[in-house]
């Protein structure tokens, strides 16, 4: 099969892949790229552990094709800390144990980034219907709704 | 037709580990040059938390911080013996194999400072920052990372030690089948609160307190992280997962997320979590093991509430709808 080109920002730098049609952006982060923030976790959009962000939206990467994704920017999770310092999101999620087996999580952390990039003062009806796409199997997600409210009062806290 | 309300209750008693043919687990502790511990095993870190639990053991044992012990479970192949992650077992077996290994480590450790201290091992102690010190007399003191480096390249001595844990094979007695299962057991209570629907069969958990009796608490947020997980668990396996609807039939078994039903972050009770710590006799540091059985207690507790609720008992999991709707109409026969 012809391989097609794609080309695109990742975490802030420029990536170009030769990739066969039809892969998927999944398979193109995790197996070309070499992030393998996003997990496979179900390929056919059931569980969201995959979730990225693409131009601001939140993204399954197992149903998206790689080559849509030309010229687009996509954010993952391994994107988030900078310098070395945690990600508000990440470090709630770390202090309130919103992690155990740790396969959700990125998803997890994609889907709250997009609910807060856009809800700063999220209510928890908000927070649970952001994440309803995203399964875990470890935390019993009310460690994971923490996190996110934890995340978000640190928003208010900034902007006050 | 209505909504009717139901609370359950339920105990349990729960074995850590299994009676297998002998029940073993093996862990080897080494220093590095600069004094920092390296524990080995082959019990697998699943996300309950395996590896911290070690480091605190060993360092507990050893006598130096937490962040100076790294632990490898890396490979089955060649690590040391272990039966597994299962049944509950990995605190509380690997946990006293880690014990014993680093009770050998420590002693070389104690051996090697008191030659360059110029006193008796038996006259020192550590002082937990990574120190040993002359007892009654501070100011005599050497770090064990000078400990470590004169072991490795003056005196020749590896800081090392091995941990064997097994709780032998019980056999029944003939007569009387009396046996010892295990050495050790952990417990839990659940009250659970449900609404069912006797029209559609539906299932709400309100809400589900729970009481667990797990040993000493080694770390004791991780262990509440894996109760709340392990509860909301339970309510899972109660009303929604299987792998075999029809069991023994294979039929309908749900081959993905859209068949096999996985509740989300919309679908919590509310969720009490109370631990009581009893130390365990033959436990590491009196841990025993939460991780099985914190999901447990949840399912026969809303099985008892749909039965207060409704008056019938549904004796297959999970308690489907379906389930009740059938037990419902055998009931009015
Ligand atoms: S892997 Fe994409 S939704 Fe499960
Ligand atoms: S932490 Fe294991 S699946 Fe969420």
């Amino acid at each position: 099969m012809a391989k097609v080109p794609v080309q695109f920002t990742l975490n802030g730098s420029e990536k170009a892949e030769f990739i066969d049609s039809g892969t998927t952006l999944l398979h193109a982060l995790r197996d070309k790229i070499g992030d393998t923030s996003p997990k496979g976790g179900c390929h056919q959009g059931t569980c969201g552990a995959c979730s990225v962000i693409v131009d601001g939206e939140l993204r399954l990467s197992c149903l998206t094709l790689a080559e849509t994704c030309n010229g687009a920017t996509i954010t993952t999770t391994s994107g988030l800390a900078e310098g070395g310092v945690l990600h508000p999101l990440q470090r709630a999620f770390l202090d309130t144990f919103a992690t155990q087996c740790g396969f959700c999580t990125p998803g997890m952390i994609m889907a709250a980034k997009v609910l807060l990039d856009h809800t700063p003062n999220p209510s928890r009806e908000d927070v649970v219907e952001a994440l309803s796409g995203n399964i875990c199997r470890c935390t019993g997600y009310e460690p994971i709704i923490q996190a996110v409210l934890t995340a978000a009062r640190g928003n208010s806290q900034n902007a006050a | 037709m209505a909504i009717r309300r139901g609370r359950g209750v339920a105990a349990i008693n729960y074995p850590t580990g299994m009676n297998l043919g002998g029940d073993p687990t093996q862990a080897l502790v080494h220093s590095t040059p600069t004094g920092n511990f390296m524990v080995t095993l082959s019990s697998v870190d699943l996300g309950q938390g395996m590896k911290q639990i070690m480091a605190q053991i060993c360092a507990e044992t050893i006598g130096v911080p937490t962040d100076c012990v790294v632990v490898d479970t890396a490979d089955t192949d060649t690590g040391p013996h272990c039966m597994g992650t299962f049944a509950s077992r990995g605190t509380h077996r690997a946990g006293n194999a880690v014990i014993q290994a680093a009770k050998e480590a420590r002693q070389v450790m104690l051996e090697v400072a008191a030659e360059e201290l110029e006193v008796n091992a038996s006259d020192l102690e550590t002082d937990g920052q990574g120190n040993i010190l002359v007892k009654g007399a501070p100011q005599k003191s050497i770090s064990i990372f000078d400990v470590a480096l004169s072991a490795h390249f003056k005196r020749g001595r590896s800081i090392s030690g091995r941990g064997m844990f097994l709780i032998p094979r019980s056999y029944p007695e003939k007569e009387t089948g009396a046996m010892k299962p295990s050495t050790c057991y952990a417990h839990a209570c659940t009250v659970a609160e449900v609404e069912v629907d006797d029209e559609t069969g539906e299932v709400t958990v309100l809400t589900v307190k729970n009481v667990f009796e797990i040993g000493r608490a080694l770390n004791p947020k991780m262990v509440e992280q894996q109760l709340v997980g392990g509860s909301w668990m339970g309510i899972s396996h109660a009303l929604y997962e299987t792998t075999e609807p029809y069991y023994p039939n294979r039929d309908h078994g749900g081959t993905d997320f859209n068949q096999y039903l996985m509740p989300g972050p919309g679908d919590l009770a509310e969720t009490e979590i109370i631990v009581l710590e009893r130390p365990s006799a033959d436990g590491p540091y009196g841990a025993k093991g939460p991780g099985e059985m914190c999901a447990n207690p949840q399912i026969p507790a809303v099985a008892n509430a749909v039965f207060d609720a409704v008056g019938v008992r549904v004796d297959t999991l999970p308690i489907t709808p379906e389930r009740i709707l059938r037990a419902l109409k055998a009931q009015a026969n």
